[in-house]
């Protein structure tokens, strides 16, 4: 073989697969690949806005953990990310694209602000919360779970079907608040302000302590019921392949609704945290997209919860650089997206340096000569 | 587990050196403002707000370092954590721009009652009466007023040139929301117009958004294919100018100058100029006199609050010049009034009484008679800056 091909040229550039590295030098190889990134990131700056970078990496630095408060936010808006990631993390795992976090977080919102606004004088705040608990699971369930069962009896295509389930979920809510607020300003405001009733409690001062407790708990559950449990393991194997998943036993379509069911009903979990922990209140864009950004994390951590963690703070960590940028040098806020967008591709690019190797044309030449 | 446990640990440990970092940064000591936008530059509504900020600050010459601008800030929680962010950052003086921002400013203020806090078009601050919470707004409705009479002698001279025929003085208003805002806005500019071509009627197309270029567009085409020979606007984007200068009918804009976006057709606009508010506020709280802003702020033409933008003085009627500034000198002398009850009758009767809900409450109960001396008494000192005229008048179609 290899004679017949010595009259042809060897490509400039050619790729390989690794074998298994030792994780220590995948390690290595990623944290050179966001070293060369944040480079790139300091000459795009110098290129767009003639800042000195080490200015615009300590404006981003103290964006996150300029105070106390901050490193709270930073934790919190983590929180919010992180356990929408794990939240899609199962129907992801199945491969089944759900699209649909944005409107399934929001309608597990909107069935808890619809609690407090309808029964928050009826209960007490601790009754309150639990019951808008289970409201928000039921809402969350029911919004992934219509796509899910259309999926599963009539091989609908599930990211179309789940996209447009959030504007729906969106519309509903707007159509809900022009209801509620007949002055036509389209802003509900804190619900139940003068109570605090359904909000959830502060914890040694704290108000977002409570937010990430639950998210911690939610990780841990998760990474367990994926590990550790027969469904985790049912889930894995649908995702794979159908077909095995069918040799072997597994109710196939039970597996996809059950699992749809389970993601919907976190992120209705995710919506009661995000009304009840932090907003208080609700309006169509209330989620902010973490719905979207959840699935990039998601697949980011290869669906490992553990990862997830440092993925999602990762994440957070950029984006409330990108703001800090803004307003502290006075530049677009666009920059500080551009850089975010930059780092998330040599992170997300880093495992295909861990995955394969690069090789270049050797000069043959000089040996042939020889 | 033991992975796990070493995973906390190093959260944790993450965690206290970030605190112990983060507690002896920043400095308190000059004085600082910091303000808090919706979007950025890219929405004309915020980029009237960030000029603003910028104008005054460089007036009353504060320093780059003194004044934070936060933008792309939702109405949510974020807006609470980022006031609350300011402060720490040792900001004095916090202001938020966006109508929903305004529950979180309180939240905010009641727990930072050292910092002022100012919200632009919200309602509350006279009833939640904390001494470091103000709420601001313009008498905006003066301003389109005028922008009216130059709208109405733009007909007058489309029915001297036959153009069009008396009765189908027709014109188009492409508006945000169905709220007071947007009622007292359009009405008073159909009021203004009427009060030179009095056979203006108006029609009213609802986009249900704030800011969207495409379906302000659509709404100015639905109007005009409706009839409509002159189009105006309270909504944020260039949608419907463009709209109208590619069918060539006439258009008075809102906060910004639309000479550029259509050049053949655009009139004049009229304009909120937050920077009087602005240096108010800043100076007040400078001088350790924060208490002494106001509950609300409405500035007019006198303070320089409501401003219209050049004429396009080629495309306009002739006279039109003379009347704007006449109308502003009455508005500056206080002998006119746009809301007066003897120009405009709802569902044919002269309105001798009405109860608007000015202050605000979960039920929205019409609460304070707004009726006084033979007008409708709009945005008045002692009830509250933000509109609350909300009635449709004789002669608008508002259907949605």
């Amino acid at each position: 073989m290899r004679n017949n091909h010595k009259t042809h040229k060897e490509p400039l550039v050619y790729i390989t697969k690794r074998g298994e590295l030792p994780k220590l030098k995948a390690m290595m190889i990623k944290a050179i690949v966001i070293l060369v990134g944040i480079l790139f990131c300091a000459l795009v700056t110098i290129l767009l806005t003639s800042e000195n970078p080490l200015k615009v990496f300590k404006a981003m630095f103290t964006g996150s953990f300029g105070s106390p408060r901050k490193v709270w936010n930073l934790f919190q808006a983590s929180a919010i990310l992180l356990g929408i990631s794990l939240a899609v993390t199962p129907a992801f795992k199945m491969r089944f694209w759900n699209t649909g976090a944005e409107g399934q977080v929001l309608i597990g919102m909107l069935a808890t602000i619809t609690c407090m606004f309808y029964i928050g004088d009826a209960l007490p705040s601790w009754l309150l919360i639990i019951v808008s608990l289970f409201a928000s699971i039921i809402a969350g369930a029911v919004w992934a779970g219509i796509p899910g069962y259309f999926k599963a009896i009539w091989n609908t295509n599930e990211t179309l079907f789940t996209l447009m389930m959030n504007y729906v979920a969106a519309q509903l809510v707007s159509l809900l608040i022009m209801y509620w607020v007949p002055s036509g300003s389209m802003v509900l405001g804190l619900v139940n302000s003068s109570t605090q009733n359904g909000w959830f409690p502060t914890i040694f001062g704290q108000k977002y302590l409570l937010n990430i407790i639950i998210v911690a708990l939610l990780t841990a559950a998760v990474y367990v019921y994926l590990k550790k449990s027969k469904q985790g393991y049912e889930i894995a194997v649908v995702g794979e392949s159908e077909n095995t998943a069918r040799y072997i036993g597994i109710n196939v379509k039970k597996v996809i609704i059950r699992t749809v069911l389970i993601s919907g009903a976190l992120c209705g979990v995710m919506g009661w945290i995000l009304a009840a922990g932090t907003d208080h209140s609700i309006n169509s864009s209330a989620v902010g997209g973490n719905g979207f950004t959840a699935i990039m994390v998601s697949w980011m951590s290869k669906f490992n919860p553990i990862t997830m963690i440092f993925s999602s703070i990762l994440v957070c960590f950029l984006q409330k650089g990108a703001g800090e940028i803004a307003s502290n040098l006075g530049l677009n806020s666009s920059v500080g997206e551009v850089l975010t967008g930059i780092m998330i591709l040599f992170i997300v690019s880093s495992d295909f340096f861990v995955n394969y190797s690069i090789h270049f044309r050797k000069k043959e030449r000089k040996e042939k000569q020889e | 587990m033991k992975k796990a446990l070493s995973l906390i640990l190093a959260v944790l440990m993450l965690l206290s050196a970030t605190l112990a970092f983060a507690s002896c940064t920043e400095s308190k000591d000059a004085f600082k403002v910091g303000f808090i936008f919706l979007h950025d530059e890219n929405s004309t509504y915020d980029k009237n707000f960030i000029d603003a900020a910028k104008a005054a600050c460089e007036a009353l010459g504060l320093t780059e370092d003194q004044m934070i601008l936060k933008v792309n800030i939702p109405e949510g929680a974020e807006c609470y954590d980022a006031a609350c962010e300011l402060v720490e950052a040792g900001c004095d003086l916090v202001f938020a721009d966006s109508f929903g921002h305004e529950d979180f400013m309180i939240q905010a203020a009641k727990e930072f009652p050292e910092v002022q806090f100012c919200h632009a078009t919200g309602t509350k601050a006279h009833t939640e009466k904390l001494p470091n919470y103000h709420n601001a707004f313009a008498s905006i409705y003066e301003g389109r007023y005028v922008a009216g009479i130059v709208a109405g002698m733009k007909l007058n001279q489309m029915i001297a040139d036959g153009k069009i025929t008396a009765d189908k003085a027709l014109i188009g208003y492409v508006a945000a929301w169905p709220y007071a805002e947007v009622k007292s806005g359009y009405t008073s500019f159909y009021l203004g117009a009427r009060s030179v071509c009095p056979t203006a009627t108006m029609k009213v197309e609802y986009t249900n958004s704030w800011f969207d270029i495409a379906l302000e567009k659509t709404a100015a085409e639905n109007l005009i294919a409706a009839g409509c020979v002159l189009i105006s606007q309270h909504a944020d984007s260039e949608g419907a100018p463009k709209a109208c200068d590619a069918a060539g009918v006439p258009n008075v804009a809102y906060n910004i100058s639309t000479k550029d976006i259509a050049p053949n057709t655009w009139l004049i606009s009229s304009k909120i100029n937050w920077e009087p508010y602005m240096k108010l506020i800043i100076e007040k709280t400078r001088d350790g006199k924060g208490n002494e802003i106001p509950y609300d702020w409405c500035g007019g033409f006198e303070e320089g609050a409501v401003q219209l933008t050049e004429l396009n003085e080629a495309y306009a009627a002739p006279g039109t010049k003379e009347a704007v500034d006449a109308a502003i000198a009455a508005f500056k002398a206080g002998t006119l009034k746009v809301f007066d009850t003897a120009t405009f009758t709802v569902n044919g009767a002269k309105l001798e009484s009405y109860m608007a809900d000015v202050d605000s409450d979960a039920a929205f109960t019409p609460d304070t008679e707004v009726i006084k001396d033979g007008y409708f008494n709009e945005s008045a000192d002692g009830l509250r800056s933000a509109p609350y005229f909300d009635l449709i008048i004789d002669g608008i179609d508002a259907a949605q």
